[in-house]
């Protein structure tokens, strides 16, 4: 039984969340005792991995230096970004191993936590078999830590359940450029940005979840392009759109196949383009035939005009330009959404070209570097399939084993709590991952975690889903560890460690590698840098698709950064793909896919006939884990709210900052409400960044894209009452 | 590339029209090292209810500073390069006559320190050839740092150092950009009404 030793608030109590707001030793420290060092590295939070300076004094980080050379963000950061070294000297921070105990947890030294992970991990799969114990990783991990990660679960532990909470980030896009392109990756660098004509942003808040990338959309609408934005929100980003069109939740891609519509009874196709590089096209005109606009705009919520000026604006660009985030991605039909809108890039040419292109705006830290190299259920390094024979023979002889020995494809972070939850896993070992509060339907997750016969978490801060451990193993933040990432285009740089994790905490890699030891696997995992693990890695991805292995932690610094594919080490990266329409496919051309539009998986109904999406704000990073514990970036919003229109909330007898209660077909949710004119009368929104009874994804469901395995956090079924 | 304090060619401009509202200068502000822990911006949501739009507000530093001007104990002094500074401690009084007067509204008493603070431009920052911290940091370019050519040749909107305030003519070291076509910043009223040209 894994439920929390203590009460939970005794808990927090102990380990927080606590508020940091001051640097150490005080706001006035630095004027006395000024900074010895400034560290060249980058911000943490998300995936545009800003470049940045933190100032080091003593083995502390007691401030930042904007990095104005670095190319992609010359100096820009968002709040995160700037008070994100107050998580450094946090108080909360796990300095010794914790074991469970009747008072909580205790304090024990590392041989102890160690071999008592590697033993109870072992008795399970003795007794229940290796798939037994799953491993779940992060996509906030160095490059180094994910591929190690994957190593190990398939070498160290043998389990085919390894994986990530990238799994709930941009997988459907993943996926979707797979199909199309044969490449998971934003196929254009942000520079090309500024020098589109036409942009379509859909499903992405751009100016709170990716702040930086304000800066290109503002100066691609100075060069004179023209914005069209695409959410049921009126997000940041919408104040300078030319073209607004405000969707209805889950419609996203019948707006997609009626703009295909538009373009096929129109003749505003590319056909040359069509023909010399893509296949597919007669079927995706098909599949459009019936979604005239006045028939989508009925579903979408969507103006028919709007509609055909959209189309015609996107198709008569000399450059079009469409980018895409979590609105369109956390869908039962994630993989169809972002098809949807790669079908009208290739229908009017646009791929490949400078400011020509569709890109999806992953979110994670290292979200796109952390899904390449093996901790996700169905890959191995070089974003290779686990499936194919040749890419295991090719991986198996890297790390030195058997290619039979390699275990087949695994559950996906979703399929493994539900494993979890119906006894088929019982151990579980989780790194940089805190899903009670990030796995929608946090009631049945809660439940899951209870049933562990034995759970292992690495973790620097102890997150609410660590309450459930019996073993805590504190690890390192992401300025105490040498690696790499890959930032939000495909640029590989370069993180630097600028100060040693404190008190008894350890390098994630090395506690990585001393629990393989400990297994009895150590020869494979005889690691003793980062970049010893870089070097293994840059073979492993050799000759696949994301292929590293000509890219070294030197050349990053020279360039600034290398885009992947990188063969040799003379070759200088790939900043753009697809250049003279030439996909990833063995036949080079890129592929329509024919979608099918469908209701979600949660759908309205009488009881609940309100949509209820979820999503971020611009002061909170994912869960929460550090950013609730840095005090400037809590005030600035505290707690989560309800954004409801004036309208509903004038039927619901609900005004501004009332107390409201939110129910879904899960449970119910008590917030207060933000009433604003900037969201759809028939939706309403709650971001998810908090625990326990503020949680939102108590309230969202567990139904996934069938390939993706992404859930639907962007549309529940709910309904809305004042409280009391 | 350097950035140097009083040079002609650098020119600190504001574009409510780029801003995010997401505080990230906000919080910048309060890194800086001549008042850390202080910030000195701030940023509003015009009306939350009705619209997203913010705005960021950053010490206009007057050519004539009315701050200046009222200040009863002489604390508040300009550089010869034009930047109105914080008051001088031992001079200040605490006596808010800045804070009332100030027609943008950016000096901040700070009743711990019994002290006026405002805006300097990072002068720390820019008589070291640096940025200052705000336009340095703001990931929507609504706060910027550049020089005077570069925001006329890249922007749509043009830069603007002349406001009226009813009779009151102000005009500042600093840019609002304004739609292409305006001359000067009306805020009140009665800088569109007939009678206030006789």
């Amino acid at each position: 039984m894994a439920r929390p030793p203590i009460d939970e608030a005794a808990l927090t109590e102990r380990y927080g969340p606590h508020l940091n707001y001051e640097p150490p030793g005080g706001w006035q420290s630095e004027a006395q005792d000024p900074a010895q060092q400034l560290v060249r590295t980058h911000c943490c939070f998300c995936g545009q991995q800003c470049g940045i300076q933190l100032k080091v004094r003593n083995n502390e980080v007691i401030g930042f230096e904007p990095w104005e050379e670095f190319p992609f963000n010359r100096g820009m950061l968002c709040p995160k970004g700037v008070k994100r070294y107050m998580q450094s000297t946090h108080p909360d921070r796990l300095l010794t191993p914790l074991m469970r105990d009747s008072s909580g947890f205790r304090s024990a030294p590392w041989s102890e936590a160690i071999s008592f992970t590697a033993r109870r991990l072992t008795e399970l799969q003795e007794r229940y078999g290796r798939d037994s114990v799953a491993v779940y990783g992060g996509a906030s991990l160095t490059t180094e830590k994910a591929y190690l990660l994957g190593k190990f679960a398939r070498v160290a532990l043998g389990t085919r359940h390894i994986d990530y909470n990238g799994r709930l980030c941009m997988v459907s896009a993943g996926v979707a450029y797979k199909l199309a392109f044969g490449v998971d990756r934003s196929p254009n660098p942000w520079s090309d940005i500024p020098l589109a004509d036409v942009m379509i942003i859909a499903g992405s808040n751009t100016a709170e979840c990716s702040p930086i990338t304000t800066d290109y959309v503002w100066r691609f609408r100075d060069n004179g392009g023209k914005l069209i934005v695409i959410d049921p929100r009126m997000t940041p980003i919408t104040r300078n759109a030319d073209l607004y069109l405000p969707v209805r939740p889950g419609t996203d891609l019948a707006l997609f196949l009626s703009m295909m519509h538009v373009i096929v009874r129109d003749g505003l196709e590319n056909r040359a383009f069509i023909e010399e590089h893509t296949t597919g096209f007669e079927a995706v005109a098909e599949s459009a035939k019936s979604w005239d606009p006045a028939m989508a705009a009925r579903i979408t919520g969507v103006p028919p005009e709007a509609i055909e000026k959209a189309a015609h604006w996107f198709a008569e660009a000399r450059r079009g330009f469409a980018m895409h985030a979590r609105g369109l991605e956390h869908h039962s039909k994630g993989v169809e959404n972002v098809l949807g809108l790669i079908n009208l890039c290739l229908a009017t040419g646009n791929i490949g070209r400078e400011g020509a292109g569709c890109v999806m705006i992953t979110g994670q830290g290292n979200g796109q570097g952390g899904r390449e190299h093996g901790q996700k259920c169905d890959q191995l390094p070089g974003q290779r399939s686990i499936a194919d024979p040749e890419a295991r023979r090719h991986v198996a002889k890297v790390w030195g084993i058997e290619p039979d020995e390699i275990p087949q494809v695994g559950y996906s972070a979703m399929e493994i709590m539900d494993a979890i939850h119906r006894g088929e896993i019982r151990g579980l070992l989780s790194i940089c991952f805190n899903p009670l509060v990030s796995l929608p339907d946090a009631t049945f997750t809660k439940e899951a975690l209870e049933k562990l016969e034995f759970f292992g978490v690495i973790d620097f801060f102890l997150s609410e889903t660590a309450h459930h451990a019996d073993v805590v193993l504190p690890g390192s933040l992401q300025e105490e560890e040498e690696g790499v990432t890959c930032n939000v285009e495909g640029r590989v740089i370069h993180i630097r460690q600028a100060v040693t994790p404190p008190g008894d905490a350890r390098l994630d890699s090395q506690i990585i590698c001393d629990l393989a030891r400990e297994l009895g696997r150590g020869q494979y995992f005889n690691f003793q840098t980062p970049r010893d693990i870089f070097n293994e890695l840059r073979e492993a991805s050799r000759g696949g698709i994301a292929d590293y292995y000509g890219i070294t932690y030197e050349k990053i610094d020279k360039q600034l950064g290398v885009f992947w594919p990188c063969p040799t080490e003379d070759h200088p990266g790939t900043v753009r793909l697809f250049e003279g329409g030439r996909t990833f496919h063995p036949d080079g051309k890129a592929y329509f896919q024919v979608t099918a539009y469908r209701e979600s998986g949660d759908p309205i109904s009488d009881e609940y006939p309100i949509y209820l999406t979820t999503g971020r704000v611009v002061s909170q990073y994912l869960s929460g884990t550090q950013t609730r514990r840095i005090g400037a970036l809590v005030d600035q919003y505290p707690e989560p709210r309800v954004e409801i229109h004036p309208r509903l909330a004038a039927a619901m007898g609900i005004q501004n900052n009332d107390l409201v209660i939110v129910s879904t077909r899960r449970t119910d949710l008590q917030v207060r409400a933000m009433v604003v004119r900037t969201i759809r009368p028939d939706t309403v929104f709650i971001p998810y960044h908090w625990p326990g009874p503020k949680s939102a994804n108590r309230l969202t469901h567990r139904t996934v894209d069938p390939r993706s395995k992404i859930p639907e956090y962007k549309v529940s079924a709910c309904n809305i009452r004042k409280a009391g | 590339m350097q950035y140097t304090q009083g040079r002609l060619d650098y020119g600190f401009f504001i574009d409510p029209s780029r801003c995010i509202g997401c505080e990230a200068c906000v919080n910048a502000c309060a890194e800086c090292e001549t008042h850390r822990g202080h910030t000195m911006i701030h940023m509003d949501f015009i009306d939350r209810q009705s619209t997203i739009a913010t705005v960021p507000t950053v010490c206009m530093h007057c050519d004539r500073p009315t701050c200046a001007e009222v200040c009863p104990a002489d604390a508040i002094k300009q550089t010869e390069d034009g930047i109105v500074q914080s008051s001088l401690k031992p001079r200040c009084i605490a006596c808010s006559n800045c804070v009332l007067a100030c027609p943008f509204g950016v000096p901040k008493m700070k009743s711990e320190l019994e002290q006026m603070m405002k805006c300097d431009m990072c002068y720390d920052r820019t008589s070291a050839g640096k940025r200052p911290m705000c336009a340095t940091v703001c990931p929507s370019q609504a706060l910027a740092y550049v020089p005077i050519d570069h925001i006329q040749r890249t922007r749509r909107e043009k830069p603007n150092s002349v406001f009226f305030f009813g009779n009151e003519r102000v005009t500042t070291k600093v840019f609002m950009m304004v739609p292409p076509g305006a001359e000067a910043i009306n805020v009140d009223i009665t800088d569109f009404m007939w009678e206030s040209e006789t």
